[in-house]
């Protein structure tokens, strides 16, 4: 365990995400639905970790707790999907480049296995957040 | 006893079913099932009718707790934030219908709001395409009537417009379409194996963040110049066939989503996708449509389209209506601080905008108007919950293709609480008292 790989990162709609935004962002089913990094098989091996494993992610713009699974639909070696959301927000790049529309996709970050973190809640990420 | 109510509209996506069922009670005051939704448009309907609901304005206190107030109390203290603020910034209003949306107008028109809507973070770099160099498109009923071949590009219909393929592009029967799917071609265009993906004929799986060179690969292939063996991961005999398929169609139609509009490339990509549906018109008949997300989006950018003739990043601080995305933009107008109040309506940046926005919003006067408990009333002094708009009030909203809908009632709101609109105009009144106009 303890290797640390870095990824090319995208986020986005899923209907889990939407599923469970509806039914209430405070509740733990949006938590489960979008605190989550999807990853290749081959990245989850890397990280010498089991899928479910709690993982950090760290880009230059903010780091985050999220759940390593292996994705839903499939994503490449390199590549990780965290969906739309507050996890995904505390590390997408903010740049607008003088469009008005930071940039979501297409993020660099680094992600570490952290078996001990927490995924916190859609409220608590915030205030986690805030609190930094 | 129960009823049931037909040809209700779903107000989630930019899709805009008007095909719902839904069962009530007797009475009108219990949503008890809904038919025909996907498992999105069902939840919005049911979640409405949640116990632990909250039914009435609560304000900020001194250490963090909530107390309840009254919509009066709830109105005064917006209007006198909105009056005692330099350069306000009103966001939001794609979760709302165009009844709203228009007071909303005259109130920033009053104050000299900032008035941005979701497609700052949607499709916000489709507008200033579509700016640049025009769209050619057309409805979902033309699609559905006359295509045989669907495009989606950098979008997963599958997950974020769960009836868009069965409705309109994919899977209907129309006019000259009698075949349904049968009779249509399916492309997706996406990184990862995607749900709409494992269904399409031909899967472009384009390396991340490479849409633009694809496009511009097209466009060399329509006129059968050379390319490089690989373009953007994509063997290039894998372009030209895609591109004579592309000519040969009847009726041809690209769907696009955030994999274009949010990479890096972001309105160049949108550029070059309406280009390559113009040199397809050559050959054939294509039309280019974005996959707005939220059902009413659109209609924010036509009713300030025809309020002020700029469909987004409105800037009326100086008495008439100035635009510049990425100086009247939200997110730019929040990182570099220079707006000093927001107003949030129908929509939820604390969920949606890059952290460093949600912080800033944390540090000045923030109001939010919504039904639900969201990461944006984590950041709120006040927070507004209103009636479900196209479930407990009806009213206007657009659909993607810009064909607007009249949204139902189909539920009393609980005893009490009161609609967008009708707060809206509950500040305004204020508002002019306080102007003296
Ligand atoms: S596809 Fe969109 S509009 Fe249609 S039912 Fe689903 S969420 Fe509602």
């Amino acid at each position: 365990m303890a290797e640390k790989i870095e990824l090319n990162l995208i986020s986005g709609r899923t209907i889990q995400q939407g599923v469970s935004m509806e039914a209430g962002k405070e509740k733990p089913a949006y938590r489960d639905a979008c605190g989550i990094i999807e990853l290749n098989a081959a990245d989850i091996k890397k990280l010498g970790i089991w899928q479910g494993t709690n993982v950090r992610v760290t880009s230059l713009h903010g780091t985050v707790v999220v759940k390593a699974i292996e994705g839903l639909q499939k994503v490449d070696e390199g590549m990780g999907w965290i969906p739309m959301g507050p996890w995904a927000n505390r590390v997408i790049d903010p740049n607008t480049y003088s469009t008005g529309m930071p940039t979501f996709k297409g993020v660099k970050v680094s992600v570490t296995p952290e078996p001990s973190g927490k995924v916190l809640s859609s409220l608590e990420v915030i205030e986690e957040g805030l609190a930094l | 006893m129960s009823k049931i109510i037909t040809d209700v509209v779903c107000p989630f996506c930019g899709t805009l079913c008007d095909d719902l069922e839904v069962t009530v009670s007797d009475d009108g005051k219990k949503l008890i099932d809904v038919s025909n939704a996907c498992a999105i448009g069902a939840m919005k309907f049911l979640h409405s009718q949640a116990d632990d609901r909250l039914t009435k304005p609560r304000m900020r206190n001194e250490d963090g707790s909530w107390r309840d107030v009254s919509y009066e109390e709830a109105a005064d203290f917006s209007a006198k934030m909105l009056a005692n603020s330099k350069k306000p910034l009103m966001y939001g209003w794609s979760s709302t219908n165009c009844e709203a949306q228009s007071v909303g107008s005259t109130i920033g028109e009053l104050i000299g709001a900032q008035m941005d809507n979701t497609a700052t973070v949607c499709h916000g770099t489709t507008l200033i395409a579509v700016q640049d160099v025009g769209v050619p498109s057309c409805t979902l009923g033309e699609v559905k009537n006359r295509a045989d071949m669907i495009i989606y590009w950098g979008g997963n219909p599958a997950h974020a417009h769960p009836r868009h393929m069965s409705r309109y592009s994919m899977y209907p029967r129309g006019f000259f379409t009698a075949k349904g799917h049968r009779g249509r071609t399916l492309v997706v265009v996406d990184p990862r194996d995607t749900d709409s993906a494992s269904i399409a004929d031909i899967h472009l799986k384009v390396e991340q963040g490479r849409d633009y060179e694809l496009l511009s690969a097209l466009r060399v292939a329509f006129r059968g110049e050379v390319l490089p063996d690989v373009v953007a991961g994509i063997p290039k005999e894998k372009i030209y066939e895609v591109a004579e398929k592309m000519k040969k169609a009847r009726f041809g139609v690209i769907f696009f989503g955030m994999g274009v509009t949010q990479t890096l490339s972001k309105n160049h990509n949108i550029d070059i996708a309406i280009q390559v549906t113009r040199d397809l018109n050559e050959y054939t008949k294509f039309s280019i449509m974005p996959m707005r997300g939220h059902y009413n989006v659109t209609g924010s950018g036509e009713v300030w389209g025809w309020q002020f003739g700029f469909p987004f990043c409105v800037d009326l601080s100086r008495g008439f209506a100035r635009y510049n995305p990425g100086e009247s933009s939200s997110n730019d107008l929040l990182v570099r601080g220079e707006v000093d109040s927001v107003f949030v309506i129908g929509s939820d940046p604390g969920a949606h905008f890059p952290f460093g926005s949600v912080k800033k919003m944390n540090e000045i006067p923030c109001v939010c108007v919504d039904p639900h408990i969201t990461p944006t009333t984590v950041v709120a002094d006040l927070h507004v919950p209103v009636a479900f708009v196209g479930v407990e009030v009806g009213g206007c909203a657009y659909r993607m293709d810009s064909v607007p809908i009249e949204t139902h009632k189909v539920v009393d709101a609980p005893e009490g609480m009161i609609t967008d609109e009708e707060f809206l105009n509950m500040v305004l009144e204020r508002l002019q008292k306080i102007k003296g106009v």
